[in-house]
């Protein structure tokens, strides 16, 4: 099922599907964020926001109106 | 030969290019933007070469006016930084995001040479890298791994920058064009294609033999934690700022001690005349005004660059953006405003770190409202002049709370002007964090050592010049007078010592009061008397408002000459108890409560420090935002003394 980054708990997998059109559509590729890319919600700042992202063993923290750009598909097997 | 260096941010670069050109640094500037240009000089086999460090950035392409550097000097051979051969950093550990900067820069047939840096992390995470098959993907590259942090592979390095391949038109994607600057629809399929093609050629570049979780994961969780987080943070401010004041004023001291020696002494061997004054009440503390910044600039950078090496930097900025934001501010200018609690220059100085040109601006623009050290004294004297010392609830000291308004008002209005600016200043381009958190670091202090010399080079240099000539340019002022006025008053002075049978001291102070009086400044603050007595304040006042748009601290000094006491800050009774004895001609003091607050209220405002001009200068190359800067804080100061004079009185 898709959904977007911004709504994943902390410690959920996913699975980059698309990313939303915006400014910041190629940035957001150039940092790793591509189609089929698997990442990992870490944590998240006090307040929910920022969110720390796992991908590919480096961390890029961004915020919920970035993360709400990506649309990802949860992994349901819990990896880790 | 010209040597390009780019790539990603955080991959060591410049570790690389403090490894490979030690001190030989020099800061100019790219044209049109902001963000400097640091070169330095490399020897290969006998000849010297420039090595130009680039902005990191994650593709060739731009996101952001600043970075607009790298692509029009290298998309360009008629550009002046357009290189002859390109050197890219690539974190090994971090090779597929990489790798998208690197195949762009391949693909623009310059000779390139591939850095894999930070070797020790890829092997912490198990990552092993085929050097072999990345040769046969990029036939024409020549490939290095080195470990800069820890200096290893500099010979290697400098090796390959010898033996750079002949580029015979070899490129990783074959049928793609470079798109244009502003071809963002191009840029996005370009990125797609290239990361397609890179993805898969991994599994043969890099073996992953078992995924590891980092031990930055662990430290994390206290690090951002939601009460720890905080008071971790709260606790490293309070030990860096213990030591910005236990340490900085020892060296401030010496050096404002030995300026004073030095022009006591010049002025003593130098034939007395106009010259001597020049260099002796000019130059002389016009220099020492520059070199008196030194110690804090560099206490606070030592400590910024410790942060940020470790990384411990970009936690700060993750915890604290949501709190900034409201104010169109990000996480990244807590570091600058709390720096600006010491001084605002260093404070200044450290927003370059803000990607975001609309909220760095708004970060400069603000930070002087910030109560800086430079305040304290002029805080004391009027606090101790009008705030009795009273206690509340038996600790509750009225002095220490009024001190504490102070700080609170400077505070509150630079959140509250950030709050304005933001809806003043418009951009295109919408504000964004998308900030890396690197694993937590041992600093390196080669590069901590470096950045605090570059800080303190560019200040000195950039700044210290426009110091310099407002300095000379105050002395002027306070030296000459119309026609023979100045001395008429100083022989008046010099006879009305006599009658009173002063002694040599007390002699001298007078004429230098009367002198004062009777200069160019003089004259000024006289004239302005009608436009600042509405906020309480008289021409001898005003005076020492105008000398003190040098450094808010030399009011108490302006002050003490005017009333010609002995200036010694550590015990200002003397200057106190005639400053309290001040009455206007109908005998109402002048120094009321209302005046001494309002006075106050001017100093949390008003941009009374021309090295923090200069310096505004030269973070935003240009002289539109430290003069508009000026201008607003004086209105405010203006507005904000007048309405506490007539709310006081």
């Amino acid at each position: 099922m898709g959904q977007i980054l911004s709504q994943i708990k902390n410690g959920e997998s996913a699975v980059v599907r698309a990313i939303l059109e915006s400014s910041l559509k190629v940035k957001l590729m150039e940092m790793g964020l591509v189609e089929g890319k698997k990442l990992e919600i870490l944590y998240r700042a006090p307040f929910g926001d920022p969110i720390a992202v796992d991908i590919d063993g480096y961390v890029l923290s961004l915020r919920r109106d970035e993360a709400q750009l990506i649309e990802v598909e949860v992994q349901n097997s819990a990896t880790s | 030969m010209k040597i390009a260096l780019l790539g990603n941010p955080n991959t060591g670069k410049s570790s690389v290019f403090n490894m490979l050109t030690g001190l030989r640094q020099h800061v100019g500037n790219f044209p049109g933007v902001t963000v400097d240009k640091k070169t330095g000089r490399i020897e290969i086999e006998g000849k010297s070469h420039k090595l130009i460090d680039f902005p990191g950035t994650y593709s060739i392409y731009p996101r952001s006016k600043d970075e607009e550097v790298v692509y029009k000097s290298l998309c360009n051979p008629e550009s002046e930084n357009y290189p002859d051969a390109v050197v890219v950093v690539v974190d090994s550990s971090n090779l597929e995001r990489n790798l998208l900067l690197f195949t762009q820069v391949y693909d623009l047939q310059l000779p390139t040479l591939m850095v894999l840096n930070m070797t020790d992390l890829a092997a912490k995470q198990n990552k092993t890298i085929d050097i072999d098959a990345l040769q046969t993907l990029f036939p024409e590259a020549t490939i290095v791994s080195s470990n800069a942090r820890v200096k290893l592979g500099k010979q290697k390095v400098v090796e390959a920058l010898a033996s750079f391949r002949e580029r015979k038109g070899h490129r990783f994607q074959q049928e793609l064009n470079f798109a244009a600057i502003e071809d963002i629809v191009a840029q996005e399929q370009e990125t797609k294609i290239r990361f397609e093609h890179i993805r898969q050629e991994m599994s043969t570049i890099e073996r992953i033999s078992k995924k590891t979780v980092p031990a930055s994961r662990g430290i994390d969780k206290i690090l951002v934690h939601p009460i720890f987080g905080y008071l971790i943070f709260g606790v490293v401010l309070l030990i860096i700022f213990q030591f910005i004041y236990a340490f900085a004023s020892v060296p401030m001291d010496l050096i404002d001690g030995a300026f004073a020696n030095l022009s006591g002494w010049t002025s003593s061997i130098l034939p007395a005349g106009l010259l001597t004054d020049l260099i002796t009440e000019g130059i002389i503390p016009g220099i020492g005004g520059v070199l008196i910044f030194i110690p804090q600039i560099a206490l606070l950078f030592f400590f910024i660059a410790i942060l940020e090496e470790t990384g411990y930097l970009s936690r700060v900025v993750f915890i604290m953006d949501r709190l900034m934001r409201p104010f169109g501010l990000n996480g990244k200018s807590v570091v600058p405003l709390l720096s600006s609690v010491a001084c605002a220059i260093p404070g200044v100085m450290s927003a370059r770190t803000i990607s975001d040109w609309k909220e760095r601006m708004i970060t400069i623009m603000v930070a002087p409202l910030m109560s800086c050290s430079a305040r304290i004294p002029v805080y004391t004297l009027l606090i101790a002049l009008v705030i009795p010392s009273e206690t509340y609830f038996g600790f509750m000291n009225l002095q220490g709370l009024v001190l504490f308004a102070l700080y609170a008002l400077g505070t509150l209005s630079a959140l509250f002007i950030a709050i304005l600016l933001k809806w003043i200043i418009k951009t295109k381009e919408k504000g964004f964090l998308l900030l890396e958190m690197p694993d937590y670091k041992f600093p390196r202090w080669q590069n901590v050592g470096i950045t605090v010399w570059e800080k303190i080079k560019v200040f000195v240099w950039d700044a210290g010049k426009i110091i310099i000539a407002i300095s000379i340019v105050l002395w002027g002022l306070a030296t000459f007078g119309p026609s023979d006025r100045m001395e008429t008053a100083a022989a008046e002075a010099q006879n009305e010592a006599m009658k009173q049978n002063l002694d040599e001291e007390s002699t001298n102070r007078l004429v230098a009061s009367a002198k004062l009086e009777n200069s160019y400044i003089g004259i000024m603050g006289k004239t302005i008397e009608p436009v600042i007595a509405p906020l309480g304040y008289d021409w001898k006042i005003g005076i020492s408002l105008i000398t003190s748009f040098a450094a808010r601290e030399v009011f108490v000094g302006s002050m003490a000459t005017i009333y010609a006491v002995g200036d010694d800050s550590e015990e200002s009774r003397p200057l106190i108890e005639k400053m309290r004895s001040e009455t206007y001609t109908d005998g109402t003091p002048v120094f009321s409560l209302a005046a001494g607050v309002s006075l106050m209220v001017f100093y949390v405002f008003a941009m009374q420090c021309m090295a923090t001009l200069a310096v505004v200068k030269r973070e935003t190359k240009s002289w539109k935002w430290p003069l508009l800067q000026m201008g607003y804080m004086g209105i405010l100061a203006y507005l904000g003394a007048w309405i506490t004079f007539l709310i006081l009185s």
